[in-house]
């Protein structure tokens, strides 16, 4: 009897994340969540720039990697060539989400974009190599913040889902963590809520997922998970932010 | 019908469906037409958050393999080349119109050619073309519009119509009488494994360079090959012309009112008018030099097609320029005077 | 006429373009070679508007009309702009309640119509450029009421068929309209 299988929305390609980095955890929730939903003959995947660029090889379904931060745009296009037969999702970083696309994002949740956007935030970039991310927390040091990151000279970190949670237009923004097993599987939920929202043809769904980077961040992977603990969680407060549906409309509240 | 329009009620006979656009002058009727036409056939117009978010929708829907466009002026192209970059790395297929204006900078908003180096040498980063289309008439607005989208298809491959001010704004009777292929069959595009078939990636991304080099090289030979069987040209009274204006779009218009001019005065003046740009039809300008005493390029620029005419006629025949830069349009007597000083001169 | 080229000239507003659009349809229909080319940009409400027309039998070069063969100024900045442009043995059509000089040139034949005053008593409030447009046809001797109906219908959206009844009363206006 198998108990613990590989979905079928994963291919066999290797992945190349480092050790103790959580795409692969994501990676797989997405992929579970595509299986269970019965539709990876008709997901479409968008593949961001950043650490995630080759997602394209790891995921069974049709992809397309797009430029830096447009992830959004091209899933519009993608989804508005066949509304009703595509199931359209983005897999973007902090640095391609909330900094270089920080308008193709807002732009596509304040049209209520029927799509689904997978959100990474580690706090880092980590492709190139661990520089400050919009991200970033106060105070932490990276490669391009060294005596850690100066809100007076380089601003405060984006909270995407609280600022998406003030337009009218998204439909669902949750921001979950994949650290422990309980918290994965409460990822997996909003994951999953998150496809069922566009197939029930609802709109813009974003689910953060605070992730680590025990590489750029500079700790071994155990450090790290504990680390979004102590650091990245109080910065960034779990939860639902919007769930039209549920009539959660704007603001922060508990999940 | 005005010259813009004709543009976009030709993309629509070509069964583009999808129009995604943000305002810029001079071009702005093609999204007002759009926008008025796509709600009413099942398509989509959507007006962007900026020319980048624009062409990366386009970028998406030639990824799904359906017909698609954006339009823009001179300063909305600079923020597209990023996209235009992409879809050639990615060999998707899409008509993007620049309706010039002039530059560089915000520039200003009357007509201009100075694009045409962006154009011709693709624009963005890397190697690459685009096919470019340079339409003169409102007629070839939409003969070319269609003519792009088949191109692209063709040869997965972006096809640019580079308009301007001018032939955009004005009206002229057209004909929508057009013959139209069927569109290629696209299996390529991600529409869904519907698990029947192997995932496709619509990529640009190469990390091992032997394999992105064979895979330029690859794609260079498919522009020999357009070089070779795509080049349009336009001749008018050449065949036993001393002094040959080379112009395209709305210069050429002008220079033919020259040329009749000069003829009027016993100069045997001819007009060689480029319809594509990229690729450059230097086999007419070739043959054109056996016999030409000096090659006259009439621009809206400071000289840049001049370059194509050397380069075509391998400097064996004195090219000059004819120009007016900064939103103004060379006059026919002006044009008619450079071919007076030309035909003095005498050249070879 | 083997090529006759138009400048309509005033300020934006007027129904410069409107006038042009009208003249190219009508010759459209009677099956010439046409074009139309507005100036563009933003003076297009209040400050000074041109039109370019190009009736010809033969295909239509340059598109831009430089010296016309009939020039109509609603304004004096346009009058004192284009006046010397006028090919000499053309025409020069002034909305005399607008422009309070007169035309210099004594090679061109002038013809002074108060089209916006007629319009004003007229009750055509707005359409002084069709006024214009009537006379202009009928020195022209091509007002062909045929054409000019076909051309009104093309110009004129279905929306606004009320102004159809208008359009023509305007037209008749300049036609009958002796200085």
């Amino acid at each position: 009897m198998i108990v613990f299988d590989k979905p079928k929305s994963l291919t066999d390609v290797p992945l190349h994340y480092c050790p103790g980095c959580t795409h692969g955890i994501v990676h797989r929730l997405v992929a579970e969540a595509i299986d269970e939903l019965g539709i990876e003959g008709k997901t479409v995947g968008i593949a961001p720039v950043g650490c995630s660029v080759m997602a394209y090889d790891y995921f069974s379904c049709d992809m397309i990697e797009a430029a830096h931060g447009r992830a959004p745009a091209v899933a519009t296009g993608v989804k508005r060539s066949d509304p009703d037969n595509l199931i359209v999702f983005t897999y973007q970083g902090d640095g391609d989400l909330a900094s270089i696309g920080t308008a193709e994002t807002v732009h596509a949740a304040a049209r209520n974009e029927n799509i689904t956007v997978i959100f990474i935030n580690n706090a880092i970039y980590g492709m190139t190599g661990g520089q400050m991310a919009p991200t970033s927390l106060p105070g932490q040091v990276t490669q391009t913040s060294p005596y850690g990151r100066d809100v007076k000279a380089c601003g405060y970190p984006v909270k995407i889902c609280e600022m998406l949670s003030e337009l009218e237009g998204p439909e669902y923004l949750e921001r979950v963590t994949v650290n422990n097993v309980r918290p994965d599987m409460n990822a997996k939920r909003a994951i999953k809520k998150a496809f069922q929202n566009q197939i029930d043809g609802k709109g813009f769904s974003l689910v953060e997922v605070i992730s680590s980077c025990p590489t750029n961040w500079g700790m071994t992977p155990k450090e790290a998970l504990k680390w979004i603990d102590d650091n990245m969680i109080p910065y960034y407060p779990l939860g639902v932010y919007k769930d039209r549906s549920a009539g959660i409309l704007g603001g922060k509240k508990e999940g | 019908m005005k010259g813009n329009e004709a543009i976009a009620e030709a993309a629509i006979q070509a069964g583009c469906r999808h129009y995604f656009g943000y305002p810029i002058t001079p071009q702005t009727e093609i999204a007002a037409y759009m926008a008025k036409r796509m709600p009413k056939i099942g398509g989509t117009f959507l007006q962007a958050e900026s020319e980048i978010a624009a062409i990366n929708m386009v970028y998406g829907v030639a990824s799904a393999g359906k017909r698609v466009m954006t339009s823009s002026s001179s300063p909305g192209i600079s923020l597209k080349s990023e996209g235009l970059s992409y879809l050639a790395g990615a060999d998707l297929p899409a008509l993007v119109v620049n309706a010039q204006r002039g530059g560089p900078g915000l520039g200003g908003i009357q007509p201009s050619q100075s694009d045409y180096f962006q154009a011709t040498r693709g624009g963005g980063h890397g190697d690459y073309h685009m096919i470019v289309l340079a339409p003169s008439s409102v007629q070839e607005m939409a003969q070319l519009t269609i003519k792009g989208f088949e191109l692209a298809d063709q040869y997965r491959m972006t096809s640019m119509i580079l308009a301007d001010g001018t032939i955009g704004q004005m009206m002229e009777p057209v004909s929508f009488d057009f013959d139209i292929k069927e569109q290629p069959a696209k299996p390529w595009a991600t529409t869904g494994t519907k698990m029947a078939r192997e995932h496709n990636v619509i990529n640009s991304l190469y990390l091992n360079p032997e394999l992105l080099e064979k895979t330029n090289i690859e794609r260079y030979k498919k522009y020999e090959l357009i070089a070779q069987t795509e080049a349009m040209a336009e001749e008018y009274l050449t065949e036993d012309a001393d002094i040959i204006i080379a112009a395209f779009g709305i210069a050429a218009r002008v220079s033919r009112n020259a040329v009749n001019e000069a003829r009027a005065h016993g100069i045997k003046a001819g007009l060689i008018r480029p319809v594509t740009l990229w690729p450059f039809p230097s086999a007419v300008f070739a043959k054109a030099a056996d016999h030409a005493k000096q090659i006259i390029s009439v621009e809206l620029s400071m000289g840049q097609m001049i370059e194509d005419v050397q380069l075509a006629t391998k400097c064996r025949v004195p090219v000059s320029l004819c120009y007016r830069v900064g939103g103004m349009i060379p006059t026919p007597d002006q044009v008619y005077q450079a071919i007076v000083e030309a035909n003095e001169k005498g050249g070879k | 006429m083997a090529t006759k080229e138009f400048l309509f000239a005033g300020f934006g507003g007027q129904g410069l373009l409107f006038s042009g659009k009208v003249l190219a349809y009508k010759g459209l229909i009677e099956e010439k070679n046409v074009s139309w080319l507005p100036s563009y940009g933003p003076e297009m409400r209040g400050g000074t508007a041109n039109c370019s027309v190009i009736l010809s039998d033969e295909p239509v070069g340059a598109p831009i009309v430089l010296n016309p063969d009939v020039l109509v100024a609603m304004n004096l900045p346009s009058l004192d702009k284009y006046e010397n442009a006028v090919r000499p043995g053309g025409i020069i059509l002034v909305d005399s309640s607008l422009i309070g000089r007169k035309v210099q040139r004594d090679d061109v034949d002038v013809y002074y119509v108060p089209a916006t005053k007629l319009a004003d008593e007229n009750g055509t409030g707005q359409l002084a450029n069709m006024i214009l447009m009537g006379k202009l046809l009928t020195v022209l001797d091509s007002y062909n009421e045929e054409t000019v109906s076909a051309a009104l219908e093309k110009c004129i959206s279905a929306r606004h068929a009320d102004m159809l009844e208008f359009n023509r009363k305007a037209m008749e206006i300049g036609r009958n309209y002796t200085e």
